[in-house]
């Protein structure tokens, strides 16, 4: 079973990780520096107000770029035919899709954490408020990771689903979002703690709604 | 007991794991429509069958249904042994080179870099292709890989979905000869095909003798 299990995340990783044709970890990388980048050039060289509205823009940078890899998560393994594959090899979809919220989550939580910090730069963010962004979003992107795989797997096979599933992620992320971003407001570990709450609720739920979507997609 | 079990040869192995596959009025429904009613036929250790029909009459929706990948409409279907599927999909990780994609369901499978996985490989003609990306192989070649992964899977029942689409002369005997010695070795194949699958001792299960509308004529 461990075998089974290494070899799936193993799988995974490379696919998402290093994965040349569909951009692997870069792409949400690139794309979050940039919004990073373009913020102070659309509000003006204003120190202060940088300072204060700064990590929110990282929290919804963040979340947006968590959106960029959804339709490469669940899709293509249902045209290809793999998940048949595993269920007749008794691997339940629910193991493959904890395993894929896993590898989706080191492809792009940790990346990202880096990538707060030349964005913190950017936006002038002092280290407190940096520590509490770092330590939001390693409390709020694995919430992220399993709300992508859940709705890519929701909307594999449907036409349009890449968008769709866009729409789909962006209200169930609220939470993790106001209480990730609020933290940076009182600076304090409730708010933390009410990220990780709500992280861990969409964990658990990921693998059971997801699971239960790849098989209602069979047709 | 385990361990005794784990130290026979697979000939052995074969003897003493039961095979069969038991369909009892099986009905299957796509959409709203109804393509076969109450098929019913049982298959033993050793045994094929190849189902014919024309297009659309229910061939691969009998065979995921068999596999447990699609729900019966009516009836039930009991299947002892493991299940390997053959359908149009190859199940290849398109961007990976072969090698690396096979290895993929060796390791899933329990096979390991074995002696037995490269004596397939070249017996099925792909040993010079294992370098070479997925999506850039032929539809034969995609078909001899699957078979490849079909023979490491080691599973009792085979279920082939046109397995011999886009193979030439060569690779269609190969295919029937690889079918005959699974069911030699006490194994069961189904064969959901409209060419010729040449097997000795094979079934033939004319699907259209099902379907609604014939029967009501």
């Amino acid at each position: 079973m461990t075998g089974r299990i290494t070899a799936l995340l193993r799988r995974d990783l490379t696919r998402l990780l290093l994965s040349g044709r569909g951009g692997g970890a870069m792409l949400p990388v690139l794309f979050f520096l940039s919004v990073a980048m373009l913020y102070p050039f659309a509000v003006g060289p204003d120190a202060p107000l940088l300072a204060r509205t700064g990590g929110g823009v990282i929290w919804v940078a963040a979340l947006l770029a968590a959106i960029l890899p959804l339709d490469r998560l669940v899709e293509p393994d249902i045209e290809l035919g793999m998940f048949d594959q595993w269920a007749l090899r008794g691997i339940s979809e629910e193991l493959v899709i904890a395993v894929r919220v896993i590898a989706h989550w080191l492809s792009f939580g940790p990346p990202l954490m880096l990538a707060a910090l030349p964005a913190a730069a950017l936006l002038g963010l002092d280290a407190k408020t940096l520590r509490v962004v770092e330590i939001g979003l390693l409390a709020g992107t694995p919430g992220l990771a399993a709300l992508g795989v859940t709705v890519a797997a929701l909307t594999a096979g449907l036409r349009g689903g890449a968008a769709l599933s866009g729409l789909l992620v962006i209200p169930m992320a609220v939470p993790v979002l106001i209480f990730g971003a609020g933290s940076l407001g009182t600076g304090g570990a409730s708010g933390l703690a009410l990220t990780a709450a709500a992280s861990l609720v969409l964990i658990a739920i990921a693998p059971f709604a997801g699971g239960a979507a790849v098989r209602a997609a069979r047709g | 007991m385990s361990g005794f079990l784990l130290s026979l040869g697979p000939m052995q192995e074969a003897a003493l794991s039961p095979t069969s596959i038991a369909v009892t009025d099986l009905a299957c429904r796509r959409g709203d429509r109804v393509l076969f009613s109450r098929l019913s036929f049982r298959l033993n250790a050793g045994e094929a069958l190849q189902v014919a029909g024309h297009n659309g009459i229910g061939k691969s929706s009998l065979l995921r249904i068999i596999a447990g990948l699609a729900p019966a409409f009516a009836g039930s279907v009991s299947v002892e042994g493991s299940v390997g599927l053959i359908d149009e999909r190859p199940a290849l990780d398109p961007a990976l080179p072969l090698g690396r994609a096979l290895a993929f369901w060796g390791a899933l499978d329990g096979l390991g870099k074995s002696s037995q996985a490269s004596g397939d490989l070249a017996r099925l003609g792909l040993a010079s292709l294992l370098d070479v990306p997925v999506r850039y192989l032929s539809t034969g070649q995609k078909k001899r890989a699957a078979l490849a992964r079909l023979l490491g899977q080691k599973s009792r029942v085979w279920l082939l979905d046109e397995p011999l689409n886009g193979l030439d002369g060569h690779a269609v005997e190969l295919a029937e000869t690889i079918t005959e010695q699974h069911c030699a070795a006490g194994g069961i194949a189904v064969i959901a095909s409209h060419q010729t699958f040449r097997l000795a001792a094979m079934r033939v299960l004319p699907l259209s003798d099902f379907a609604l509308q014939e029967r009501a004529a």
